[in-house]
């Protein structure tokens, strides 16, 4: 798998391409927002990743860049890392379809579940950090949609937008594979989401979440 | 909803001429205001003539001139002191107080002031015309009190006869009597206008001669709160300059201590011992001070402030507050850096303050733009009775919002509901 990743830390940029190499990815590293621009325009990768605040500003570059190659390329996978958590940016980057995913950065250090986090992006998933799913589900806002969920079809929900898969939520709440088919079907339902051919749908179910 | 505040109403003895005399025309004549009226009318023409002559005495000596132009000072001064004759309310000078003693800083700072050239023009209009208006106002009041008193006057007077000057008719002292009598029922009139008069001469002297309101702003005063401004934006500064050391520093060091001790877990998979124990907890350890530095970071200046404005600022502080927090903000444009940090700071300990101590089910945070301020309001249905004295952290917050020239209003009455409300100017 071909790689870029933005990180204008060396000791990170280092780091993450140690770990990313070890699991056999293809690396190219850059240090700011312009090099993650060029470096896509030059040679289209398999998967992005980059931090958020880098120079020239150090304020929001690497997430601005994010949203630019997600509307000019439409479908590149990109992964955000993030020193914490705002939801507005998640919802931002969410807004521009599926294959996008925001973690903490910290969360790296979870190497295997970071990789897979990657792997999910890559096959066009949405993976959001259980940080960010965490606030939104402690969020009790006033007549919210989400209010109308079980608190099974929540952690369902919450499940989702870390960009997992039926048959692993269903491993992961230990039920059956239809049980957890027959809760995304109620949480489609309630968020007055129509069925639709298209996977985007669960894409969506998290977006009501965020902007709920 | 009953705000806390506190009126006082003064029904005591009336503050100026004009006060005295809505308590009615006959009350007021036993009082010593009329007398007052009268002796400020009259007295001005005196002060007049003092200063004409001291004036163009000091206008013929050739170096004496620019002293001449600051006379207006002094005549303000006196009409400053005058004015209690007839208002009791405070009329403290316009003037700044030098910055340095002695008589060359006095002379600069006066010569600089608008105020210098103002007083000086009418002590001008003064001298020459509205003196003598008042003096003229003060004799038809006595004329008035002459016409009530004309029997006694005659009486005490043998040497004038009445007759030669008027004539009295075939009955003098009856005659003489009718016009006392007369003369009663003009004076609460003559009163009223007199001081009428007064009380608009009084009106435009304050807005020529007195300062806005509170004491003598003073140069030092003034430079004290440019001083305070300075050191809230250097707090800011400093605070902004902390957060970004330990995000490149301290936040990305630990970030990759994590990241070096999570491959060590993954090279370590599958094993067993005290290497893999000891690798685990020091693992753990690292993502818990992640985890705390975080927060302390996000606490001493949030990077959303920075990147995306206040109104994602208070959704972080929302999300994070234990009490559900309804979110209403519209602001059409990004506010000064400043405002921002306040409003953030403000709203964060108004929100931690509801938490603690209200026992809200439910709390609310406003924001809007309204003649140039940001009015941000924070409000819960907790218990109320909130006290600003109480030592919670609200005191420091009212020097934040002194320091940019804002207001902060708590009105939190027992049983609730507590609102808060802080309007910050966003103007220089």
């Amino acid at each position: 798998m071909r790689t870029v990743i933005a990180e204008d830390s060396v000791l990170l940029r280092e780091g993450l391409a140690h770990i990313l190499r070890r699991f056999g990815h293809e690396v190219t590293a850059v240090g700011d927002a312009p090099g993650l621009l060029a470096a896509v325009r030059h040679d289209p990768p398999d998967v992005v990743i980059t931090d958020v605040r880098m120079p020239p500003g150090f304020s929001n570059e690497g997430l601005v860049a994010a949203l630019q190659l997600r509307r000019d390329r439409p479908g590149l996978p990109v992964l955000v890392l993030s020193q914490y958590v705002e939801h507005g940016s998640a919802a931002e980057l969410l807004e521009t379809g599926e294959g996008v995913g925001y973690l903490l950065k910290d969360r790296v250090s979870e190497v295997a579940h970071f990789i897979s986090a990657v792997e999910e992006v890559r096959g066009g998933g949405t993976v959001l950090d259980p940080e960010v799913v965490r606030r939104l589900l402690a969020r009790r806002r006033v007549r919210s949609p989400i209010d109308a969920l079980t608190p099974r079809e929540r952690e369902v929900l919450a499940l989702i937008a870390e960009g997992r898969s039926n048959a692993a939520i269903a491993r992961r709440l230990t039920v059956t594979d239809a049980a957890v088919a027959k809760h995304v079907n109620a949480i489609l339902t309630k968020l007055d989401l129509p069925p639709a051919p298209d996977d985007h749908r669960r894409v969506l179910a998290v977006l009501a979440y965020l902007r709920a | 909803m009953c705000p806390r505040t506190l009126s006082v109403m003064t029904t005591a003895s009336p503050r100026s001429a004009w006060e005295a005399l809505a308590a009615g025309p006959v009350r007021f004549l036993r009082t010593s205001w009329p007398w007052r009226v009268v002796g400020w009318a009259l007295s001005g023409c005196l002060v007049a003539v003092v200063w004409t002559v001291a004036f163009l005495g000091l206008v013929v000596v050739p170096v004496a001139a620019l002293l001449a132009l600051l006379t207006g000072v002094g005549l303000a001064d006196v009409e400053r002191r005058r004015l209690r004759l007839v208002d009791r309310t405070a009329a403290p000078s316009p003037h700044a107080r030098p910055r340095r003693p002695g008589f060359v800083a006095w002379f600069a700072t006066r010569f600089r002031e608008v105020a210098t050239w103002r007083e000086l023009g009418y002590a001008v209009v003064f001298a020459l015309v509205l003196a003598w208006l008042d003096a003229a106002m003060g004799l038809v009041f006595c004329l008035g009190l002459a016409v009530v008193l004309a029997p006694v006057l005659i009486a005490l007077t043998p040497q004038v006869q009445p007759d030669e000057l008027v004539w009295f008719g075939p009955y003098p002292l009856l005659a003489q009597l009718g016009l006392s009598l007369a003369g009663l029922l003009l004076l609460p009139v003559l009163a009223y206008l007199v001081t009428a008069y007064v009380a608009a001469r009084v009106a435009l002297t304050r807005v020529l001669l007195v300062g806005r309101g509170g004491p003598a702003p003073h140069a030092e005063v003034a430079e004290l709160t440019r001083s305070r401004v300075r050191l809230v934006e250097a707090m800011d500064a400093q605070r902004r300059r902390i957060e970004r050391d330990l995000h490149d520093g301290a936040q990305q060091r630990l970030t990759g201590v994590a990241m070096t001790l999570g491959l060590a877990r993954l090279e370590l998979d599958g094993t067993t011992g005290p290497a893999r124990e000891l690798v685990d907890r020091a693992y753990e350890q690292s993502r818990l001070a992640l985890a705390e530095l975080r927060e302390l970071v996000h606490g001493i200046h949030p990077q959303a402030l920075v990147d995306s404005g206040l109104p994602a600022a208070l959704a972080t502080l929302a999300d994070r507050s234990p009490v559900p927090v309804q979110l209403d903000v519209t602001l059409p444009a990004r506010p000064p850096a400043e405002v921002e940090a306040a409003a953030w700071f403000i709203a964060g300990e108004a929100l931690a303050n509801v938490a603690k101590h209200s026992g809200a089910a439910q709390a609310w945070v406003r924001a809007r733009t309204s003649g140039g301020a940001v009015v941000l309001e924070i409000g819960d249905d907790g218990r109320g009775g909130a006290d600003p004295a109480g030592g919670t952290g609200l005191v420091g917050l009212a020097d934040r919002v002194s320091v940019l020239g804002g207001r902060i209003t708590l009105s939190s009455p027992d049983g609730g509901p507590t609102l808060l409300t802080v309007e910050l100017p966003c103007g220089p």
